[in-house]
């Protein structure tokens, strides 16, 4: 088939996509915290607060779109936009599955492969300070401003680490591009442990692994890190002064940097769409029993749930088990399993996010530089050196 | 497709580059600066040095100028009173513009053979691989004593900032 056009549809199945997470991430969100907190969240707008994000984005659109007065107007307009691009472009390199062949199309499920793939998203992901600093200043306002500037100053802080423990795996993968570090995890040890990069012999990168996690928190503005929108201090930080679609925009470009970081996470360190343990031992099954399983979980507390949520929770499970029929058909299995295992660990990834905004205080911003520096710093380089020497030592 | 993605950035390099000088607003002349970079960056890719291009944008655009912002945004300066110059400035300034592109672009001439035309996708030796090669063995020496010389200009910072501390 025509490049140009297997480019366009796959760039529009990615974005429609990623515009559906976009959305239901925020509901999956406010459900998490909500159980967290002993309550039961958005409940009122369609089953279970199914349509509450769709009513959310019409509230925001239809809301006045205020300009203050004294902001410098071309920045303050610019700045969202800046946001949600930035954050949006560096999925294109994200490799979602392998080759996969639909009759005479052989395509991979990735938009593009660049052999620099990892120094791109790195170089994208520090471009992204420019929106948080640009609101900022031309909120011409004193919490923006300030909100901006702690911004800027942790995300710089924590890019360092960050690239730090991204080298280490580098090491180990011995390549730039995403997909050939995705293809070099799938050898099994013993026949059944996986050799994702987590596990990954001379030097496993648990250490590297947990550092990267807490950088993108950072990175992200993410409790325990938010102090640039720290609402107790800052009113709302950096997006004090933005209404309406602007201030979805700064919504949106928070959800999609989290969504990129989880991936690039899944494809460095947890094997990107490859299985838990090999497809001979049946890992091929596992999506059917997965979805079978909470299929069976719906029907059985829909069963025991109150009248209003009887019927909503039987459909759901009845759904769930009609995707977990689909898994069983062989044609289907060979296309949507990478698939599955790649969205699963994205999604455990993402509920990490929620779960530890539900339970973690926010640091102080004095806390926040001294680990940065003092702790997450010396450990990415101890990191770094030992594998590097392991590596050249061992293989 | 190369040579029109080569005009375009090189014309947005030009014209951002212009703005640098010419707007009266640093915020704005900042900004101009890193689309200087960010062009530049695209044409290191059209001339097959990826690395060198994703570098440009991580040190150049992502680093360096997010301090400039910071410090401008610190200091809050505000946009820049323009004075018309003196008359003689005015009146010597172009003619010696003029001689100077003409001098450069006559050095350029003479200096350059002329068959060495750049060929877009001809150069294949910017990747990562073989720029690493290439550091750590030809060069290995000049790219040692850069580092000695960043880390003598890291100490120095900080014991000119521990002074003022005190």
């Amino acid at each position: 088939m025509n490049f140009y056009l297997l480019a366009v549809i796959k760039a529009a199945v990615v974005v429609g996509v990623l515009m559906i997470t976009l959305l239901y991430l925020q509901w999956v969100e406010r459900k998490v915290i909500a159980h967290i907190q002993v309550r039961l969240g958005p409940y009122n707008v369609g089953a279970h607060g199914l349509l509450q994000p769709i009513a959310d984005t019409l509230k925001l659109l239809t809301k006045e779109d205020l300009l203050p007065p004294g902001v410098n107007r071309f920045y303050f307009i610019l700045a969202p936009f800046l946001a949600i691009t930035l954050s949006l472009v560096s999925i294109s390199v994200i490799p979602f599955g392998p080759e996969i062949h639909i009759g005479p199309v052989n395509t991979w499920l990735q938009l593009t492969d660049l052999n620099i793939g990892v120094i791109f998203v790195l170089a994208i992901s520090s471009l992204t300070v420019y929106g948080i600093v640009l609101a900022g200043w031309s909120s011409n306002s004193k919490y923006p401003l300030l909100g901006a500037l702690r911004s800027s100053a942790q995300m710089i802080s924590y890019e360092l680490p960050l690239g730090m423990a991204v080298a280490a795996t580098l090491l180990l993968s011995n390549s730039l591009s995403l997909r050939k570090i995705v293809e070099t995890q799938s050898a099994w040890y013993g026949g059944f442990f996986p050799a994702w990069n987590l596990f990954r012999m001379p030097f496993p990168q648990v250490f590297g692994f947990v550092i990267f996690v807490i950088a993108v928190f950072a990175e992200t503005n993410r409790v325990p890190f938010d102090l640039p929108e720290a609402e107790s201090e800052l009113v709302a930080g950096f997006h004090t002064e933005y209404s309406s679609m602007k201030f979805a925009g700064f919504f949106m470009a928070e959800y999609a940097n989290m969504v990129t970081v989880t991936c690039m996470a899944t494809a460095l360190y947890l094997g990107g769409w490859l299985p838990l343990w090999p497809a001979s031992m049946g890992s091929n099954y596992a999506p059917a029993a997965a979805f079978a399983l909470a299929g069976g979980i719906c029907i059985y507390s829909g069963l025991q749930a109150r009248k209003r949520d009887r019927l909503s929770l039987s459909v759901f499970g009845a759904l769930f088990l009609l995707v977990a029929a689909l898994f069983l058909i062989p044609v289907v299995q060979a296309l949507l399993v990478p698939l599955f295992w790649f969205l699963a660990k994205t999604g455990l990834l993402l509920l990490l996010f929620i779960w530890v905004r539900g339970t973690l205080p926010r640091f102080r911003y004095d806390q926040l530089m001294r680990f940065g520096w003092s702790f997450m710093f010396p450990v990415a380089v101890a990191n770094l050196l030992i594998t590097g020497l392991l590596v050249a030592l061992v293989g | 497709m190369d040579p029109i993605l080569f005009l375009l950035f090189a014309a947005i390099a030009v014209v951002c580059g212009i703005t640098v000088v010419v707007q009266t607003h640093p915020i704005t002349s900042a900004l101009a600066l890193i689309g200087v970079m960010g062009s530049l960056a695209v044409l290191y890719l059209l001339l097959g040095a990826q690395f060198i291009a994703a570098a440009q944008v991580i040190v150049y655009a992502g680093a360096i100028m997010v301090l400039f912002i910071f410090v401008i945004m610190l200091l809050n300066a505000g946009r820049e009173r323009k004075t018309r110059g003196s008359f003689l400035a005015r009146l010597i300034g172009p003619p010696l513009l003029v001689l100077l592109l003409g001098v450069v672009t006559f050095v350029i001439l003479a200096v350059v053979p002329r068959d060495a035309v750049v060929k877009f996708g001809s150069y294949t030796g910017g990747t990562v691989e073989n720029l690493g090669r290439a550091i750590f063995t030809t060069y290995l020496w000049p790219f040692e004593i850069t580092s000695v010389l960043v880390l003598i200009a890291i100490v120095g910072a900080v014991a000119l900032a521990y002074k003022e501390l005190d």
